[in-house]
C-alpha cells in the first residue's frame, strides 16, 4: 500500500442484480485528512461506505482501508476503523460509561485502560457529571458528541461518520466539528458524509458522487474555481443536476 | 390563519413548549426554524389536534384546537416528520385512501396535486415502501393535499434530503402558496429560512424571535467579520483566546467574528471583511 494513504480504491464496484449502485470508483484519502464524501440521496454513498467499512463485499474492483484489503481482510478493516451515524450511535438504555465500556470492549481494549480513558475522555468533554446518565436522557447534541468520542475511543486509524450532524443546532454542530478537527490533528483520518454544504467547506478534500460515480474530487477551493462558483452548494447543485438516475 | 397563545407542553421532566406565542397569517409561508428537540413537533401535533397542550390556547382558521377539533381535521393537511403512509399500499392506493377518508375523490381535487403527483405517477403501481426518499416525500405531500386543505402543516419535510431535492421541494411550496394555501413548515436547515415569508426561531421550547427573514438579519446588532487562514481550526483557537473577541465560530470557508470594541479591530497578518449575517448567525447569537 502506498505510504501516507488511509484509503485507496481501484475501480470499486457494487451491483445489485442489474443495478450498479457504485460504478467503478477510484480515489484515495491521505492519512490525517478530513475527507467529505458528498452526493445526492441515492447516488451510492451508503453502498460505497459499507464496502469501505468491510460490511459489504465489492462485486469487482479493489479497496484498501487502513492497510487491509476490504474483500479479503474485512475483519481486520473493522478492527482498525471507527463508525458513527445519525441513525445508530449509542445504546439509549445504557449509561454513558456503559456505552464506552461496551464499544471499547468489543474493540478489544483492556479493562484498566478502558476505565482510565473513560474518565479522561469525559473530563476533556466537560461531561464527567453525566457519567452515570442514561443516554436516552441526554439532549441530541450531546448524544452526537458522545457518539463521536465513543467511535474514536479505541484510537482507530480512520473514523467513518455518516451524516453525524443532521438536525443538530448550529452551535452544537460547530462544537462537533471542533471535535473532528481535534481528532484529525491527532492523526485520525476522518471520512464524513453530510447534507450541510457549509460543512463541506470544513473538509480538506471533497468528493461528489453522481449516479454511482465520483464526478469531482478536490479541495473545496479548487472545486469552486473549477465550477466557477463561490460556494460548495453551487458546485453540488451543478453536479447533482446532471444525475439521470431516478433515485 | 393560525394563532398560538402561551402554549405549554411537558413530557415527564422535559418542558417541550414553554409558553409560545405567534400568529401566522392567511396565505403566508410561516417557518418554524430550530434544531431537533426545540419543540417543533409538539407544536405541530397540538395544532393538528393530535395531542393536547398542558396550558394556553390555539386556533386554526378561527377554530379552537380543543373544542373544534373535528372541523380542524377536515380543513388542515398534515405531513408528519416520519414517513406516515401505508408502506404496503401502492402509490395510487395511498392517494385514493386519503381522499376517501376525507370523503372526496382524487379526481375532484386532482388540479391541486397535479404538478407534484405527476412526478411520481409513472410509479403509481409501486408499493410505498419501495419508493426512494424524494418520491416518498412527494407522495406524502400529495396525500396531505388531496382533501384541499386551507392550511398545510409540514413537519421537517426536508430533513435528511439532499440540497437539490430540497430546492425542488421549496419550489413546490411556492406554487401551493400561489394557490392560496397557508403553510406552516418547520426545518432544522437555517438556509431555508429565507424562503419563508416570516419565521419564528425556536430553541428549547421558546421562541427567540419572530419576523421576516430580512428584518431578523437587519436587527443583528454587531458588525460581523469574515476571516480565514490556511488552517482555520488553529486560527479559531487563537481568536477564542483574544480579550476583544466577543464571538468566533466556523462558517463555511471562513470564521465569523464579532468584537467587543467599537474601533476598527485588527488581527495580525489576517485580512478581514465585514459581511452581512445569515439567519444562522442570528440564531447562534440568540442562543447565547
Amino acid at each position: 500500500m502506498e505510504v501516507g494513504k488511509a484509503i485507496i480504491t481501484d475501480r470499486l464496484t457494487k451491483t445489485f442484480g442489474g443495478f450498479t449502485a457504485v460504478d467503478s470508483i477510484s480515489f484515495s484519502v491521505d492519512k490525517g485528512e478530513i475527507f467529505g464524501f458528498l452526493g445526492a440521496n441515492g447516488a451510492g454513498k451508503t453502498t460505497a461506505m459499507r464496502m469501505l467499512c468491510g460490511l459489504s463485499k465489492p462485486t469487482s474492483g479493489k479497496g484498501v482501508v487502513a492497510g487491509f484489503d476490504i474483500s479479503r481482510q474485512s475483519e481486520k478493516v473493522k478492527r482498525n476503523i471507527g463508525y458513527m451515524s445519525q441513525k445508530f450511535s449509542l445504546y439509549e438504555d445504557l449509561e454513558v460509561w456503559e456505552n464506552m465500556r461496551l464499544f471499547a470492549g468489543i474493540y478489544g481494549m483492556g479493562d484498566k485502560e478502558i476505565i482510565e480513558k473513560t474518565d479522561e475522555v469525559l473530563n476533556r468533554l466537560g461531561f464527567y457529571e453525566e457519567k452515570n446518565t442514561l443516554v436516552k436522557d441526554l439532549p441530541l447534541g450531546w448524544k452526537q458528541k458522545l457518539a463521536f468520542s465513543t467511535a474514536i475511543f479505541h484510537e482507530p486509524k480512520i473514523v467513518f461518520l455518516d451524516e453525524p450532524t443532521g438536525g443538530v443546532d448550529p452551535v452544537t454542530r460547530r462544537q462537533f466539528w471542533e471535535l473532528i478537527y481535534q481528532a484529525a490533528d491527532g492523526g485520525i483520518t476522518v471520512f464524513v458524509t453530510t447534507h450541510y454544504m457549509d460543512e463541506a467547506e470544513y473538509c480538506n478534500k471533497v468528493s461528489i458522487m453522481v449516479d454511482g460515480r465520483i464526478e469531482a474530487l478536490d479541495t473545496p477551493l479548487r472545486l469552486k474555481q473549477q465550477f466557477n462558483t463561490s460556494t460548495m452548494n453551487g458546485v453540488f447543485q451543478q453536479l447533482a443536476q446532471t444525475a439521470s438516475r431516478n433515485e | 390563519m393560525v394563532t398560538v397563545n402561551n402554549l405549554t407542553k411537558r413530557y415527564d421532566n422535559v418542558e417541550a413548549l414553554r409558553g409560545i406565542n405567534f400568529s401566522a397569517n392567511d396565505g403566508e409561508i410561516f417557518g418554524i426554524i430550530g434544531p431537533d428537540g426545540a419543540g417543533k413537533t409538539s407544536l405541530f401535533r397540538i395544532l393538528t389536534t393530535l395531542i393536547l397542550a398542558d396550558g394556553g390556547t390555539a386556533t386554526v382558521n378561527g377554530l379552537d384546537v380543543v373544542k373544534d377539533y373535528r372541523e380542524i381535521r377536515n380543513t388542515v393537511g398534515y405531513m408528519p416528520g416520519k414517513f406516515s403512509l401505508y408502506q404496503d399500499l401502492t402509490v395510487d392506493e395511498n392517494l385514493n385512501f386519503f381522499a376517501t377518508v376525507f370523503n372526496t375523490t382524487v379526481e375532484d381535487n386532482y388540479e391541486l396535486v397535479k404538478d407534484i403527483y405527476q412526478q411520481i405517477e409513472p410509479f403509481k403501481k409501486r408499493k410505498a415502501e419501495a419508493l426512494s426518499g424524494g418520491m416518498k416525500q412527494k407522495l406524502a405531500l400529495s396525500c396531505a393535499l388531496i382533501h384541499k386543505p386551507t392550511v398545510l402543516f409540514l413537519d421537517e419535510p426536508t430533513t435528511g434530503v439532499d440540497p437539490v431535492s430540497r430546492k425542488e421541494f421549496w419550489e413546490m411550496l411556492k406554487n401551493l402558496k400561489q394557490q392560496g394555501i397557508s403553510i406552516l413548515v418547520s426545518t432544522p436547515y437555517m438556509d431555508e429560512a429565507s424562503l419563508c415569508d416570516r419565521i419564528a426561531l425556536i430553541q428549547s421550547g421558546e421562541i427567540m424571535n419572530i419576523n421576516t427573514p430580512s428584518q431578523i438579519i437587519a436587527d443583528f446588532p454587531d458588525k460581523l467579520y469574515a476571516v480565514k487562514a490556511a488552517n482555520n481550526y488553529h486560527l479559531l483557537n487563537e481568536l477564542k483566546q483574544k480579550a476583544d473577541v466577543k464571538s468566533c465560530y466556523m462558517s463555511g470557508e471562513y470564521l465569523h467574528v464579532t468584537f467587543k470594541t467599537e474601533n476598527e479591530p485588527t488581527i495580525d497578518n489576517i485580512k478581514m471583511h465585514v459581511i452581512q449575517p445569515t439567519i444562522e448567525d442570528c440564531f447562534i447569537r440568540l442562543m447565547k
